[in-house]
């Protein structure tokens, strides 16, 4: 039996209610293919887009962690300040949308109602500041300088302040122990960049918008290691931003500490004694220029000579790091980098470089005796030179009869140099160099570390350079169109300069060659290098690559990662020229141009090996040089336009000498006294909870070794007697002679 | 019926009761469309779970109850089935009688609508609020009302054996009268409810066997409209960007393309067994707007997975499986063009609400029968189950 009853209607019906059913369910199956293929076919697609929308994340910083010196004292550690934050995510579910709790807070904090809710809203290209940079999901600090008072209120009453917390957090703090601020070597922080924040995005350690990174120094170099690992909780939230679960959770790791070969006291005492030498140094007449001397700027470095660590490093001027702490004003800014600040960022160690003048010496007499001649040779010291009609003078225009090379670097006799250098030059080729030219005096020069890096833990360290035939080719490259322009011959100095550059200036002529055997003409170095170079002749020929960090320390103190020394190479030099260079530069320090200013010294006891320089700088007063080095310590102090080497920086060395080995004027030594005697081997004890047992400090007092603090300087009745051979010597030991040359 | 002979139960049984009475062969309970009564109280059901997810985390509309929609739904679920019973109780027939005054009640209370009497709840100025939180959708009625006038009309002259099939005035009248409420509607302006009674329009026509000049001739009517609107440049380019927003999110990505966009990823995202009821992220999250009414699929879609969001297909195909039955069955013109209409509404309803949250559809503000929260919605489907058993319990029996 057919189901269709007999309903006596038309087939027209009939057919047209099986054509409804037809319609109505492909219909149904047009429903039913696309929901199998959105759900099954490209299910995985829309999951991962679900995730997407649903997860924020929340970043809880890491602590940073401390910058320490070698026994344990904090040079850059956190101090813990009370921020009250708060939630927007909270606020905004309020049908207020917080304004009540938020003006409750206000009373609380004694601010302005507006001045709080104005804290926490969101940038935009609209908002005027104050307004809040981050992440909306973020606790937003209202401020970081609540008392313990207003904090107890607002978290006894939590209910009434919802969504408001005061929560103890660390914030980066430089304490200058001892009073050393250590400005440059520690570096500092500032916010990241939206660049870095992309980058960082999608790596294991994301940025907060708010989050600080090293820029320089230390805090650069170990930024990684310092910064230890955000926290990242992610959280589900509604599409209002409501969070509405928790889905992942990893906590904080704390950064670790860097331990570095920085001793607080001897910071405290270099910085203090290239300050006063700059401040005494400006005292100074300068005949040259007949005005004081402007002693601009300066660093001094001290060096384990075995390590090559950086035991203390100053730059002046310098600044107070603290000033980048909580975002650098726009005033601190303009301070520490327009104009007319003189650049007090700049590590004048590592990134001030200027021709050595005679330091350098060390390097040619190497040279020579590595081109064949006998250090112990005879070599005329007349008062000046002559190459065709240019006449090239000994210092003050003094002859010294025939000398040794290393009664050469005694009494720092230039013209010896001159000759032996413009020797080397013909012997190459002069103009025309033969095509395998020894030039030991340049090759010498790059074998002692210089026109390179040292390799030092501290970022934008400057090579200096060595004016050799390849550099000077580029330089006229670079620079002859300018030359050949404003070059005029018989005109003003400049002019006829910049005509022969244009014409030769890339030809090391006789004249260069002189020049740069002294450390002149287009030498640079910087004074890192020379600390180097002089804690390797000390070491028996090791260049040490300088390190100021000395080890990473865990948190809980018990990974201790130490950083060990590495080296550039070794001084070109067999142990019997050192010894010789070694003897000559010791006799710099009882007789030659050094002695006037360590008398007194207990040369048996420590001895003190010492070479001093006065660069001439074109349009500029005379640069003061100063390396010296004991049997553990090496230090070179430079201060531009400061006068003479033993002048301006003899007595500031002396004095930090003076504090590390505990010596009294006289030469008395007190160990107890004695701030380093020898080089701090062991590392500090960081305790499992990370408090670190560290030794107090006090300031340096630069009276403490004063025999009469108003005696002058015993300079003339020290004079160590002259070699009976040379008694023309003592005058160049003699002081006082301010304006003198080395 | 009486008992056997020579042997009284009565002593023993009681009289038949109320409950036998409906148990008994021939009794109305019997012989109601089962399959259609429970696939509509399941698709009820999983409506109220659906609905109950989510809105149980919207503080801001259930007052802090997070059952206050799962109650009212299942209350407007009670409302309906009684609704559905009154209707078979009275008879589709019976209705007939009535059809007049419904009429002029519906047009009367769409009128109404238009008047500060009325508000508008999602840009659609639809709604009667009746106080206590209840507010009512006058067009859901209509549909009921347009199909009974239509019926009544186009079949009355082939029911009586006057015609074989309603002339071009019948036909022409019955028209007139479904347009009247239909422009009423359109001017609050409810354009889903409008397309939706095209769709019975048409339905209806087909069933009573009017014409083929005037079924083409609505469709060609249909069709030329939409152009010449666009042809025109009547509608504003935002307003061709939010309805073509359902292919292409990007041309109303804050507004329409938002809406589509979310629905897609919360189907997308539910794979073939879904992530669990309540557990569903996009719609705990609540990125998905007017989830518990017009989207309430996509509930369905995350949570229940392809399993769930099909069983809905499938039980819907149930529905009109049946009711495409009914109206072949029954033995009136005036039974199968009811039938047909309450089909052609059931069908696109679903299919444009469905299609909608799976981005096939453009966005219209219609619920999904039975599942979708919403009184007037819920009681107007469920009075329309009531016409097709009343339909099928009143034909004469065949066998």
């Amino acid at each position: 039996m057919s189901n269709i009853p007999e309903t006596g209607r038309t087939p027209r019906v009939q057919i047209r209610l099986v054509v409804i059913q037809i319609l109505v369910f492909s219909l149904l199956l047009t429903l039913g293919g696309r929901l199998w293929y959105l759900q099954i076919r490209n299910g995985k697609e829309y999951t991962d887009e679900a995730k997407n929308n649903h997860v924020q994340q929340v970043v809880q910083p890491a602590v940073r962690g401390s910058l320490l010196d070698a026994r344990g004292v904090p040079l850059a550690d956190n101090e813990t300040r009370l921020v009250v934050s708060a939630s927007r995510t909270d606020l905004m579910k309020m049908k207020d949308r917080g304004k009540t709790v938020l003006t409750r807070l206000a009373g609380v904090l004694d601010m302005k109602p507006d001045e709080v809710i104005n804290k926490i809203r969101l940038c935009d290209s609209k908002t005027p500041k104050p307004c809040w940079n981050g992440s909306p999901y973020q606790p937003i600090p209202v401020t970081d300088e609540a008392t313990t008072q207003q904090a107890l209120q607002i978290r006894e009453r939590a209910e009434d302040f919802p969504g408001i917390t005061a929560e103890p957090t660390a914030v980066r703090r430089y304490p200058a122990p001892g009073k050393s601020r250590t400005s440059q070597v520690l570096g500092y922080l500032s916010p990241v960049t939206d660049a870095e924040i992309e980058k960082a995005k999608d790596t294991d350690s994301p940025f907060l918008r708010s989050d600080q990174i090293g820029r320089s120094g230390l805090e650069r170099t170990y930024d990684k290691e310092l910064r230890g690992k955000a926290g990242v909780t992610r959280y589900e939230v509604d599409n209002l931003g409501r969070v509405i679960g928790q889905a992942k959770n990893d906590p904080a790791i704390p950064g670790s500490n860097v331990v570095t070969s920085i001793d607080a006291r001897v910071q405290a005492v270099a910085e203090w004694e290239l300050h006063n030498a700059m401040v005494e140094a400006r005292k100074v007449h300068d005949k040259n220029t007949s005005e004081n001397y402007k002693a601009d700027s300066g660093a001094v470095v001290v060096m384990e000579n075995k390590t090559g660590r950086i035991v203390a490093m100053a730059s002046q001027p310098d600044y107070d790091p603290n000033a980048w702490v909580g975002g650098i004003s726009a005033k601190d800014y303009a301070a520490l980098t327009g104009k007319d600040s003189n650049f007090p960022l700049l590590n004048r160690a590592i990134q001030g470089q200027a021709a050595p003048g005679s330091i350098f010496k060390v390097i040619p007499t190497t040279a020579a005796v590595n081109a064949g001649y006998d250090f112990n040779g005879r070599y005329p010291c007349p008062s000046s030179y002559s190459i065709g009609n240019q006449v090239f003078k000994n210092f003050e225009s003094q002859g010294h009869g025939s000398i040794t090379l290393g009664q050469a670097l005694e009494v720092s006799c230039d013209t010896v140099y001159y000759a032996l250098s413009h020797q080397q030059w013909q012997k190459d080729g002069g103009m025309k160099p033969k095509k395998n030219a020894n030039d030991w005096f340049y090759k010498t020069a790059h074998q002692f570390g210089l026109g390179a890096e040292t390799g030092i833990d501290l970022p934008n360290e400057v090579t200096g350079r060595v004016p050799d035939r390849k550099w000077k080719q580029d330089f006229w490259a670079d620079n002859k169109d300018y030359w050949c322009r404003i070059g005029k011959k018989g005109g003003t100095y400049v002019q006829q300069l910049s005509y022969e550059n244009c014409l030769e200036g890339n030809l090391m002529r006789a004249g260069d060659s002189v020049n740069y055997s002294i450390g002149q003409g287009d030498t640079l170095v910087t004074p890192i290098q020379m600390a180097t170079i002089y804690a390797a002749i000390a070491n028996g020929g090791t260049l040490w690559n300088p390190t100021v960090g000395k080890a990473i320390v865990s948190p809980d103190g018990k990974k201790v990662t130490e950083i060990k020394p590495t080296s550039h190479g070794k001084l070109p030099m067999d142990t019997k020229t050192q010894a010789l260079i070694e003897e000559a530069l010791a006799g710099v320090a009882t007789r030659g141009t050094a002695a006037w200013r360590f008398g007194g010294w207990p040369q048996d006891k420590i001895p003190m090996h010492a070479k001093t320089g006065t660069a001439e700088v074109y349009g500029k007063q005379t640069t003061s040089w100063f390396a010296t080095y004991t049997k553990d310590y090496a230090i070179v102090m430079t201060i531009a336009q400061g006068g003479t080497g033993s002048g301006a920086s003899g007595p500031a060395v002396r004095n930090i000498y003076d504090a590390l080995y505990g010596l009294d004027d006289a030469g008395n030594q007190d160990l107890k006294r004695a701030l380093l005697p020898q080089p701090q081997k062991s590392l500090p004890k960081i305790e499992t909870d990370g408090s670190i047992d560290a030794p107090k400090i006090k300031p340096y007092d630069p009276e403490i070794g004063k025999i009469d603090p108003n005696a002058p300087p015993k300079a003339p009745d020290d004079t160590p007697q002259a070699d009976p051979d040379k008694p023309d010597q003592q005058e160049l030991a003699g002081p006082p002679a301010a304006w003198r040359r080395d | 019926m009486t008992a056997p002979h020579g042997f009284s139960v009565s002593r023993y049984a009681p009289e038949r009761g109320t409950l036998a009475k409906l148990a008994a062969r021939d009794s109305v309970v019997r012989r109601l469309d089962w399959p259609i009564l429970l696939s509509a109280l399941a698709l009820s059901f999983i409506g109220a779970l659906l609905v109950w997810s989510a809105t149980r985390g919207r503080t801001e509309l259930n007052n802090g109850d997070p059952y206050y929609f799962l109650f009212r739904h299942v209350l407007n679920t009670g409302i309906g089935v009684a609704l559905m019973i009154g209707t078979i109780w009275l008879g589709h027939r019976t209705l007939r009688g009535a059809v007049p005054v419904l009429y002029g009640l519906s047009i009367v209370l769409i009128l109404a609508v238009l008047t500060p009497l009325g508000a508008t709840i999602n840009g659609a100025h639809a709604w009667i609020v009746v106080g206590g939180g209840f507010s009512l959708q006058p067009s859901e009625f209509v549909k009921i009302t347009i199909i009974l006038v239509m019926a009544m009309l186009l079949a009355a002259k082939v029911d009586a054996g006057d015609q074989i099939h309603p002339d071009h005035r019948t036909v022409a009248k019955a028209l007139t009268l479904a347009a009247l409420p239909m422009g009423i509607v359109m001017l609050m302006p409810d354009l889903g409810s409008v397309m939706v009674m095209a769709v019975i329009v048409l339905g209806v026509l087909l069933a009573s066997g009017a014409s083929n000049r005037w079924v083409l001739g609505l469709i060609g009517a249909g069709i030329g409209g939409a152009v010449l609107v666009t042809a025109l440049g009547m509608l504003d380019e935002y307003q061709i960007n939010r309805f073509a927003a359902f292919a292409n999110p990007d041309l109303d990505p804050a507004g329409v393309g938002y809406n589509t966009n979310q629905a897609r990823i919360a189907i997308g995202s539910g794979g073939l067994l879904g992530a669990g009821l309540f557990k569903g992220s996009q719609t705990t999250g609540q990125f998905v707007p007017e989830q518990q009414t017009d989207f309430v699929f996509t509930v369905a879609g995350e949570e229940l997975g392809f399993v769930g969001a099909g069983l809905i297909l499938v039980l819907l195909g149930v529905v009109l499986w049946r009711a495409c039955r009914i109206a072949r069955e029954t033995t009136e013109l005036y039974g199968t063009v009811v039938a047909a209409g309450i089909i052609a509404w059931f069908a696109f309803q679903s299919f444009e609400n469905i299609g909608m949250t799976l981005g096939i559809m453009p966005v219209a503000g219609l619920p999904l029968p039975f599942v979708s929260y919403g009184g007037s919605s819920m009681f107007a489907v469920w009075v329309a189950i009531g016409l097709l058993q009343s339909i099928r319990v009143q034909r004469p029996m065949t066998a």
